[in-house]
C-alpha cells in the first residue's frame, strides 16, 4: 500500500466505526478525536478492525500513534507494505 | 422495640394487609394504558397494525440465516434511525433498537410533557423470552471466519448480551435515570413487563412506567432448529400460510421479531393532564406449571386465568375478547382450547381471538403486541379475526373463535390476554375499557 492507500483505509474504518460523522475534511495534523466523536470503545474498534482486514497487530503500547491520522499513516506504513 | 421485633410487627402488619389484598387489587392505585408504541411485521404503529389485523393481512415473509438458509420468519421493518444516531445502532443490538423504537413511539404517542417529566421517575421494564443468543451466534460466526482465533471477538460482545441490554438502550436514549431492567420469562414475558410496570407504579417507585415486551429471536439460526429438531417449527410453501393456530393442517411455530411497549401511568396523574387513556388494567396473574419444561399444563393456564378474573372481581361471561397464546403447534392449541372452552365454553357474548396467525409468535414481545392489537376495541367493538384457519380441526372448536374476517360486538368491555411460555410460566391480562366517570 501507498501512503495514500493507508491514509484511504483509515478513513475508510473510521468511516464505519463513526457513522454519523463527516469525515470529509479531516485536519490529518490534528487528532481525531478533536475532530470526531470517537470514544475507548470506537478507539478499540479501529484496532479490530486493522486486525479483521489486514492482519495488522497494534499493541496498546503503540495506541498513541494512533493520535492523528498524519501518525496513523506513519505508524502503519511499514505495516501494510506488503499488503 | 429492638430492629427485629420492629420490622417483625411491620411485616405482621404487612401480611394482614396481604392476605386482603390478595384477590382485590381496588385498595391498590388504578393504573391505565396511557401510550402505545410498537413495532409488528405487519405494522410499525398501533394505527396500521390494527388496520392489518382487521383487513386478514399477514406480515410473516422469511429471513436469512447463517446455517439454514431463508427461513419463514415475522420480520419488523421500522426504521432504527427514526430515534437511533447509525453510531448506537452499531454498537446496540436489535432488540436494543426495537426496545428504543418502541419506547419513543410510546411516549410520543401518550402526549406526556417528557423533556419536564423528572427522569428518575421513570421505570423500563422490559419482558424478554431471552436475550444474547443472536449477538453469541454472530461473534462466533465472526470467529469462524478467523480460524476460531477469539482476539477476533468483540470488545462490545458484554454490553450487548447483559440481560438488561434491551432496557438500559432506552435509558440511554432518552435519558431515563430511574429503574431498567427486563424480566426473563420465555413467551409470557410481555405481560409481565406489564405487570411489573403497574406494580411499581403502584408501590409508588416510580411515575411513569415505559413496559411491554420485546424479541429479536429470528435473527440467529438457534431458535428455529432447535423448534425444527422438537418438530415444532412451521413450514409451508406461502409464509403468509404458515402461522395457522386452530387450523388442521397447522404444523408448528413462526418465529418472529417484534416489540411493544405501553406508557402506564397512575389513573390520578393520567387525568390530571388530561390524558388519552386506552383501557386500565383490572387484573392479571402470574403462575408456574411445576410439571415440564417445554410441554404446556392447561390445568395451570385455566388457574391462572382464574387468579386473574378474582383480581379483577369479575366472571368469565364479563370478559368480551380473549386473546389466545396459540402458537400453532398441534398439541399446545388443543390443550388452551380444552382450557378455554372449560372456563368460558358458557359465555355467550366472550369472543375468542388469535394475533399469531398474523405475525407468527413474537415470543418476549407477543403478550404486550397481541394486547395492542386487541385494545381499539374498545371504540371500534370490533373482535379481529383469527386467519389461516382453512380448516378447523375439531379438537380446537370453540365457541365463538372469530375466525377469516372481523365480529362486530354490541360492546366490548373486558379483554382478556393469555400469554405462556416453556418451562412453565403463565401470564394473563384483564384490560378493562376506561369510562371517566
Amino acid at each position: 500500500m501507498t501512503n495514500e492507500q493507508v491514509r484511504q483505509a483509515v478513513l475508510d474504518i473510521i468511516a464505519d466505526i463513526a457513522p454519523d460523522e463527516d469525515i470529509s475534511d479531516i485536519n490529518d495534523a490534528k487528532p481525531l478525536r478533536d475532530q470526531i466523536e470517537l470514544d475507548s470503545m470506537d478507539f478499540l474498534d479501529i484496532v479490530l478492525e486493522l486486525r479483521k482486514r489486514y492482519g495488522v497487530e497494534v499493541p496498546e503500547a503503540d495506541y498513541p500513534q494512533l493520535n492523528t491520522l498524519a501518525s496513523c499513516v506513519t505508524y502503519l506504513s511499514p505495516k501494510l507494505k506488503n499488503k | 422495640m429492638g430492629y427485629f421485633v420492629k420490622n417483625r410487627v411491620i411485616y405482621r402488619k404487612f401480611q394482614a394487609k396481604s392476605e386482603q389484598n390478595k384477590f382485590r387489587m381496588n385498595t391498590l392505585s388504578r393504573v391505565v394504558i396511557t401510550g402505545v408504541g410498537l413495532t409488528a411485521p405487519n405494522g410499525n404503529n398501533l394505527t396500521e397494525f390494527r388496520q392489518n389485523l382487521l383487513n386478514g393481512i399477514s406480515g410473516v415473509s422469511t429471513i436469512e440465516t447463517h446455517y439454514m438458509g431463508n427461513m419463514i420468519a415475522g420480520v419488523c421493518n421500522f426504521d432504527p434511525l427514526k430515534y437511533q444516531k447509525k453510531k448506537d445502532v452499531r454498537r446496540g443490538t436489535r432488540a436494543g433498537s426495537i426496545a428504543t423504537y418502541c419506547a419513543n413511539e410510546a411516549i410520543l404517542d401518550s402526549s406526556v410533557d417528557f423533556p419536564n417529566q423528572d427522569k428518575s421517575r421513570i421505570g423500563v421494564y422490559i419482558g424478554i423470552t431471552e436475550h444474547g443468543n443472536v449477538e453469541t451466534e454472530h461473534e462466533i460466526y465472526n470467529i469462524s471466519q478467523h480460524n476460531y482465533d477469539v482476539k477476533f471477538w468483540t470488545h462490545h460482545h458484554n454490553p450487548r448480551t447483559v440481560a438488561n441490554n434491551p432496557a438500559g438502550e432506552v435509558t440511554l436514549n432518552l435519558e431515563i435515570t430511574g429503574p431498567h431492567y427486563c424480566i426473563g420469562a420465555a413467551c409470557a414475558a410481555g405481560n409481565i413487563g406489564i405487570i411489573q410496570g403497574l406494580q411499581m407504579l403502584q408501590l409508588g417507585e416510580i411515575d411513569l412506567a415505559i413496559a411491554g415486551g420485546v424479541s429479536e429471536s429470528c435473527q440467529t439460526f438457534g431458535i428455529f432448529a432447535a423448534f425444527k429438531s422438537q418438530g415444532a417449527l412451521a413450514e409451508h410453501s406461502d409464509p403468509k400460510k404458515a402461522s395457522r393456530p386452530f387450523d388442521k393442517n397447522r404444523n408448528g411455530i413462526v418465529v418472529s421479531e417484534g416489540g411493544c411497549l405501553f406508557t402506564l401511568e397512575r389513573l390520578e396523574d393520567a387525568q390530571k393532564r388530561g390524558a388519552k387513556i386506552y383501557g386500565e388494567i383490572v387484573g392479571y396473574a402470574i403462575n408456574s406449571d411445576a410439571t415440564d419444561f417445554v410441554l404446556p399444563n392447561p390445568e395451570r393456564q385455566g388457574e391462572c386465568i382464574n387468579l386473574a378474573l378474582k383480581k379483577a372481581g369479575i366472571k368469565a361471561e364479563d370478559i368480551d375478547i380473549v386473546n389466545t397464546h396459540a402458537t400453532s403447534t398441534p398439541q399446545g392449541d388443543i390443550q388452551e382450547c380444552e382450557m378455554i372452552r372449560k372456563i368460558f365454553g358458557n359465555c355467550k357474548t366472550t369472543f375468542i381471538n388469535n394475533t399469531k396467525s398474523f405475525i407468527g409468535h413474537c415470543m418476549g414481545a407477543a403478550g404486550s403486541l397481541e394486547l395492542a392489537g386487541n385494545l381499539p376495541s374498545f371504540s371500534d367493538n370490533l373482535v379481529h379475526p383469527t386467519i389461516n384457519i382453512d380448516e378447523l380441526d375439531e379438537s380446537c372448536r370453540i365457541n365463538n373463535l372469530v375466525m377469516h374476517k372481523p365480529h362486530q360486538a354490541e360492546s366490548v368491555n373486558y379483554i382478556l390476554n393469555n400469554s405462556f411460555g416453556m418451562v412453565g410460566i403463565n401470564s394473563v391480562l384483564i384490560v378493562k375499557k376506561f369510562l371517566s366517570q
